[in-house]
């Protein structure tokens, strides 16, 4: 099982690098997994090889993480994408890197569609926007909310948020 | 005459006011309205259930639709986004209606100081009696509903007169962010900056 893993990894990466020959600076390998970090402006480029090369069909995961203030860190935003071919069953992190003032990243949903609701919750949590999305709103905080709770400069208690509401007395209600 | 009246009936009539009679019947005829979002539920639950058996009580008909209630049990924690929810079932109960807040959270938000939840329902709606636990037994919520039936007993009116009193908010004021530093001067701790920062 351990022996397998990295020798279908490396197939994927020899696919991958016939297409990218740019990624080959930015693979790496951690406990039997891929990862590649690509540029923010190539991402859809490269995702749509992904799947149609390397016949990565499923996205398993797409969130985001905060590196404020994080040691040796140099970007603000981290985008990180799971893949997993379920054929091959064969596994790829990618991930992308983002600074203030352009959070913006072209949507995967034209890609693979599970995106839809990730993408909603990335940018919920974290504000980055991704263009071209079909439906592009907040997925679980109110509309209202104009936040993004997940960045690391936000309070944990909120600015007030949770305050803004009437209050009815019992001679009212 | 009022001797013979008390021979021909003898102790079946019993002289009270009317505030008293309504007050005596909806104290033993509560519905409660089961707002339930978090663990405190399952104990809500288990208060009706057969070990505990709250219909001892006269107060086990749970109704899922607002207007067939008159007594909110609020268990468990409310978020921002449910508070609105929370609101409008409330005020669509049919008076006379009683708020019972149970549990921690539902009273103070408990070990959610978080942005995304609300820190005690009180500050936002009028709560009769409050449960702490995390969650309540079952006798908690029991003794609640008992204490509950004696507050109507004896402060009930038959129109309601008395919630009309309660036209000021019950409880704490709205959040500032100075009272967390009030809270610390209290017990002796000093900060160094006179502003609360609410990032560090």
């Amino acid at each position: 099982m351990t022996l397998e893993a990295p020798q279908a990894g490396s197939d994927v990466q020899e696919l991958l690098l016939k297409t990218f020959p740019a990624i080959a600076q930015s693979w790496s390998s951690f406990q039997g997994q891929q990862r590649v970090i690509v540029p923010a402006s190539q991402v859809l480029e490269f995702l749509t090889g992904c799947r149609d090369t390397a016949a990565f069909d499923q996205l398993i995961d797409l969130t985001c993480v905060d590196l404020l203030e994080m040691p040796g860190a140099v970007d603000r935003f981290e985008v990180v994408y799971f893949l997993l071919s379920v054929d091959v069953g064969v596994r790829l992190i990618v991930k992308t890197y983002l600074n203030e003032p352009d959070l913006t990243l072209p949507s995967a949903t034209k890609v693979w569609f599970g995106a839809d609701w990730l993408e909603r919750e990335v940018y919920d949590m974290f504000g980055i926007i991704f263009e071209g999305h079909p439906n592009f709103k907040r997925l679980l905080l109110p509309e209202e909310f104009v936040s993004f709770p997940l960045r690391k400069d936000y309070p944990q208690q909120g600015r007030g948020e949770r305050h803004n509401f009437p209050v009815i007395t019992r001679s009212q209600s | 005459m009022a001797s013979e009246v008390k021979k021909q009936l003898g102790d079946n009539i019993f002289l009270t006011t009317l505030d008293a009679a309504a007050s005596w019947a909806r104290a033993n005829s509560l519905w409660p309205m089961p707002f339930a979002t978090a663990c405190c539920g399952i104990e809500l639950m288990s208060t009706a259930a057969s070990r505990h058996d709250l219909s001892r009580f006269g107060s086990e008909v749970m109704r899922f639709s607002p207007r067939q209630c008159d007594l909110m049990i609020v268990a468990g924690r409310v978020a921002m986004k449910m508070l609105p929810v929370l609101q409008r079932i409330w005020m669509q109960m049919p008076e006379p209606k009683w708020c019972i807040s149970m549990g921690a959270c539902a009273c103070s938000g408990g070990v959610f100081d978080t942005y995304a939840v609300v820190q005690g329902i009180d500050r936002f709606m009028p709560v009769d009696i409050y449960i702490p636990g995390c969650p309540p037994r079952p006798e908690q919520l029991i003794k609640a509903i008992v204490d509950l039936q004696e507050k109507i007993k004896s402060g009930g009116t038959i129109n309601a007169r008395e919630f009309a009193l309660r036209d000021t908010a019950e409880g704490p004021t709205r959040f500032d962010e100075d009272e967390l530093i009030r809270i610390r001067e209290l017990n002796g701790l000093k900060l160094d900056s006179p502003k609360y920062d609410p990032v560090h």
